[in-house]
């Protein structure tokens, strides 16, 4: 390893376990913790509001406005740091820098845990999955007060202003949120189950990225306070330079978030590489780890555009610099193209990671092993490579290098080849297969039908002559909810029903589990299948005022949207029922699943594996004869453990050598 | 979708791949025509342009590639959720390398969805370049330009948060009127005073971005009298959702007659007006409201675009 992480960590450094009782065990709730993070940042929101105003308190950015730019940016990266340093996120690296040596990391327990600064890949994990959801209904009740002011194209049960702060609030909210859907909760959860290690490559990293992710969380909610922002998640300037406060909370939110995101996106890309067990040769690698590796090498090239995108909109905002500023020498045309630079890589952030959960999912419902496996993971690498080479599709009519318009249709198009790559496994997968229609499989199914309709929408919209009528349009914003949302988020539940018995140790109850599937698959078509027809009939997006004649399709999109959100009361509803108010324990591997993550113990130990497992065979072996095992969990010493980049000392301990096998019949 | 039938059958088991190619063929055959002939004539955006007939058309034919290409992945998962249920019994050993991959399928998957691929870029790009952009955004410098012998410049001014119209052919007077005359082609200069608009004439089928300090030109030709919806289509600010207006496209002469009357009703106003050019400049002072004209001299010139008028009367062209 090029980087130590020293040996003052305890924390996974394969080959040992920690010595039981080497730190003394102290409550969790007498050191730092969310209560502690959210008093620091609360301080720290004071001290930069109060340092800002002493600086810049005599310049209002409106005259008359009574805000001042520099003290909302201020207050808001203050609050951030305070965040941070109240948390704990930075004790390691401050005492570092100080000299001295940090106190070892523990395993801990309780519940305290979850509300602390940990290293355990799993707790963050949980923690995550609590903190995306969080996000995602917050977003959720946004999206039903957008839909409740569409019933009527002019009754108005907000003002402009409201709604347009409410449409921003929306989409940079939901936006925030699906960078990390999966690649925060569910990946974190299972990367080192996965590939056979006992952490991430940078636990520290990994914590950080959660708690910039929480973070990015509070100042976006923060937008509204200060009177929210009307740019909607494109913040496109001058609007941008022009608005009020709320869109310091948008630039520096998405700085913040963004900042998480290259972490996490480098973290990622380290720990696949670096932290497989001997023998996860790269055709054995799952097909969802292969897709994590596309969307961590998007996360660590294409976010910093955005960091710096906003970095210029908070010095235009604040120090009158002018990036963006066309009668000053800046362009407003700059911002377009860092912003969607960015922007269309975070589209393929936001699909890779479900094609790679459905790509786990199909094989165990089918009894078959993937189909295509190279062509599913060239397929995966190949859109994350052509998604920085066509960001101007979004600028078809902005008058940007307008002779440049077939090159950028030629690579939107060319997208189509890859992904078909994933619908080809996909199908391949399920010829003559033996299907078993649990909860999870039929989320991965309705991914591939939402997504085929996304997929084909998408083309008609790279078609410039097409774009034309549709751009800007309710066409373009029901093509990418059924791309986010009818592929992202349909995945990400299809995930947690697979994976949350084994996360939790608990059986989520499967009537509810199937009321939510089919309410959330009829009513999400039902909610978005007519704004495609919207759309084309002349309705842009963010609008509070339409034709009269589309009222009967958008109330029959709203009261959709109703039951649809309805839909998630009912998961939560099975959430708390099952995890905590009625647990019921999960059998060891409910869906006969061969993955190495169910060959651990439930609930899985704080280093993972006792013994650095060697791998034997990929998780794809399904509908065999004599299936090979898939890994050796217990090896004999001197057996090769440790090599094969898990960088780690050799075997200490003793175990027996039990070769692990799964499979439908083993349930 | 040719990439299912491929995979060969057992002795017993039914021809699944040629059973799926039938029933893909049959509702190919039904859906297409279907669209084409009952959907298509009243897809979005109508036929009053020649940019508009062209995107209906253009839409129809990519519906005719993209509808069995959904219906057939469609079919394909219905046929496996009925066909291949666990419950159905049958031998559990279906796994092993023939499950693994099929060089064949997967060669004429990449193959077939190239193909289809680069005949729907090489026909959008036909599409875009013959119809001069198709009615989009082409920039200060259009390269594709219409052929016609006359064409007609309107200016178009968004602001927050309305849409209004200069005629440089007329004196430069400014209205909030959108007339245009029928049979002509009509190049549409889009600027903006302070933010990023978007100029959606909808049933013309025209769209360019408003961009402050720019001049975004995009052309189409009238073919039918009519009413047109103007909407903004780029999130503007808070009165984004108000911002519309109307045009109509009239005869020639009703151009000709509302044009030349409000040339001279307007020619006090026009006076006051920034002298005419392509895009304005906030003034330094912009709570003052004033606007300078961008580089007077190098735009005032009245892009002809190869056609001999400027205008539908033989109105000489009048710089400011």
């Amino acid at each position: 390893m090029a980087i130590s992480m020293h040996e003052s960590v305890d924390l996974g450094r394969p080959g040992e376990t920690p010595p039981p009782g080497a730190a003394k065990r102290r409550s969790p709730w007498l050191g730092q913790h969310m209560g502690t993070a959210l008093i620091a940042a609360a301080g720290g929101f004071a001290l930069g509001h109060w340092a800002g105003n002493a600086i810049a308190g005599n310049y209002e950015n409106v005259a008359g406005s009574g805000q001042n730019n520099v003290a909302t940016v201020l207050a808001l990266s203050f609050g951030v740091l305070g965040w941070l340093i109240g948390s704990g996120a930075l004790n390691y690296p401050l005492a570092k820098l100080v000299g001295k040596e940090p106190a070892p990391e523990i395993e801990e327990v309780g519940w305290g845990r979850y509300f602390r600064f940990t290293l355990d890949h799993k707790v963050v994990g949980m923690q995550y999955i609590i903190a995306v959801l969080l996000f995602l209904f917050t977003g959720g009740l946004l999206a039903m007060a957008i839909r409740t002011e569409l019933l009527s194209p002019t009754t108005h049960y907000f003002g402009p202003g409201t709604y347009i702060a409410v449409v921003s609030e929306h989409g940079t909210v939901m936006m925030m949120m699906a960078t990390s859907v999966i690649t925060g909760p569910i990946a974190g959860w299972l990367i080192p189950l996965m590939i056979g290690s006992r952490r991430m490559a940078f636990p520290r990293v990994e914590a950080f990225s959660f708690w910039m992710f929480t973070a990015g969380y509070l100042v976006i909610l923060t937008a509204l306070p200060f009177g929210g922002f009307p740019t909607g998640w494109t913040g496109y300037a001058p609007l941008q330079t022009q608005a009020a406060g709320g869109m310091d909370s948008y630039l520096v939110g998405f700085a913040v978030v963004g900042i998480g995101m290259i972490t996490a996106g480098f973290n990622i890309i380290a720990t696949i590489i670096n932290y497989r067990a001997p023998g996860m040769t790269w055709s054995r690698l799952p097909i969802f780890i292969w897709s994590l590796l596309a969307v961590a090498s998007l996360l660590a090239l294409a976010t910093p555009t955005l960091v710096t995108g906003g970095l210029f909109g908070i010095l235009d905002r604040t120090a009158q610099t002018a990036f963006f500023v066309n009668e000053h020498g800046g362009s407003s045309f700059l911002w377009e193209n860092l912003f969607w630079f960015f922007g269309h890589p975070e589209v393929y952030i936001m699909a890779l990671p479900g094609f790679g959960i459905v790509g786990e999912i199909l094989p165990v419902f089918t009894g078959k092993p993937l189909f295509g496996y190279r062509v599913g993971a060239a397929g995966m690498l190949g859109v994350a490579l052509l998604s920085f080479f066509v960001w101007q599709h979004h600028l078809f009519q902005s008058g940007i290098n307008p002779d440049m318009r077939p090159l950028f249709m030629l690579t939107t198009e060319l997208i189509s080849i890859p992904t078909g790559f994933i619908y080809l496994t996909g199908m391949g997968t399920l010829w003559k297969a033996k299907i078993r229609f649990e909860v999870p499989m039929l989320f991965a199914l309705a991914l591939y039908f939402n997504f085929l309709i996304g997929g084909i929408t998408g083309v008609f919209l790279s078609d410039v002559p097409v774009n034309v009528t549709v751009h800007g349009s309710f066409f373009v914003l029901a093509h990418f909810h059924y791309t986010i949302m009818g592929g992202l988020i349909f995945a990400f539940f299809g995930g947690l029903y697979y994976w949350l018995p084994k996360m939790t140790g608990k059986t989520l109850n499967k009537t509810l589990s199937l009321v939510h599937f089919w309410m959330m698959f009829i009513f999400f078509n039902l909610t978005f299948f007519p704004l495609f027809i919207v759309g084309l009939l002349g309705q842009p997006r963010r609008v509070f005022e339409y034709a009269q004649r589309l009222q009967g399709l958008n109330d029959f999109s709203s009261i959709s949207a109703y039951l649809l959100g309805a839909s998630f009361l009912v998961f939560t509803a099975n959430f708390a029922w099952s995890l905590w108010i009625d647990p019921k324990p999960a059998p060891a591997n409910p869906w006969g699943s061969r993955g190495l993550e169910w060959q651990t113990p439930t609930p899985v130990p704080f280093n993972n594996f006792e013994r650095i497992p060697v791998i034997l065979a990929d998780p794809y072996h399904y509908g065999e004869e004599n299936p090979l095992p898939v890994a050796d969990l217990g090896v004999p010493v001197g057996a090769g453990v440790g090599s094969g980049g898990s960088g780690g000392s050799g075997p200490s301990g003793i175990s027996g050598t039990t070769l692990i096998e799964g499979g439908p019949g083993d349930v | 979708m040719s990439a299912q039938q491929t995979s060969g059958a057992g002795a017993t088991e039914p021809r699944h791949g040629m059973r799926l190619l039938a029933m893909w063929l049959v509702i190919s055959a039904i859906a297409d025509p279907l669209f084409w002939f009952l959907a298509g004539p009243h897809m979005p955006p109508g036929d009053m342009t020649t940019t508009a007939s062209g995107a209906q058309s253009d839409f129809n034919v990519l519906m005719m590639a993209a509808l069995p290409v959904t219906l057939g992945v469609w079919l394909y998962y219905g046929y496996a959720a009925v066909m291949w249920r666990a419950s159905r019994g049958g031998s559990d050993l279906i796994g092993g390398p023939k499950a693994r991959s099929n060089l064949r399928v997967q060669a004429a998957w990449i193959g077939t969805t190239t193909v289809v691929v680069l005949a729907a870029f090489v026909y959008g790009t036909v599409e875009l370049v013959v119809p001069a952009g198709a009615g989009g955004g082409e920039g200060p410098q259009p390269i594709w330009t219409p052929t016609s012998k006359t064409i007609l410049p309107i200016q178009v001014i968004a602001q927050q948060w309305k849409f209004s119209y200069r005629y440089p052919t007329y004196g430069g007077f400014e209205t909030d009127q959108l007339m245009i005359p029928n049979d002509t082609t009509v190049a549409f200069h889009v600027t903006s005073l302070d933010v990023i608009h978007e100029f959606w004439a909808y049933q013309l089928e025209v769209k360019a971005d408003a961009n402050p300090g720019t001049d975004n030109v995009a052309f189409t030709t009238t073919k039918v009298l009519g009413n047109v919806t103007v909407r903004c289509s780029e999130l503007c600010g808070i009165w984004h959702g108000a911002m519309f207006n109307f045009g109509h496209v009239v005869s020639k002469s009703q151009f000709q007659a509302w044009a030349t009357t409000s040339e001279a009703k307007l020619a006090p106003v026009t006076k006051l007006l920034p002298a005419f050019s392509w895009s304005y400049t906030p003034d330094a002072n912009g709570a003052a409201g004033g606007y300078y004209p961008d580089n007077a001299d190098k735009y005032n010139k009245i892009e002809t675009y190869g056609a001999d008028k400027v205008s539908v009367a033989d109105t000489k062209i009048k710089s400011s």
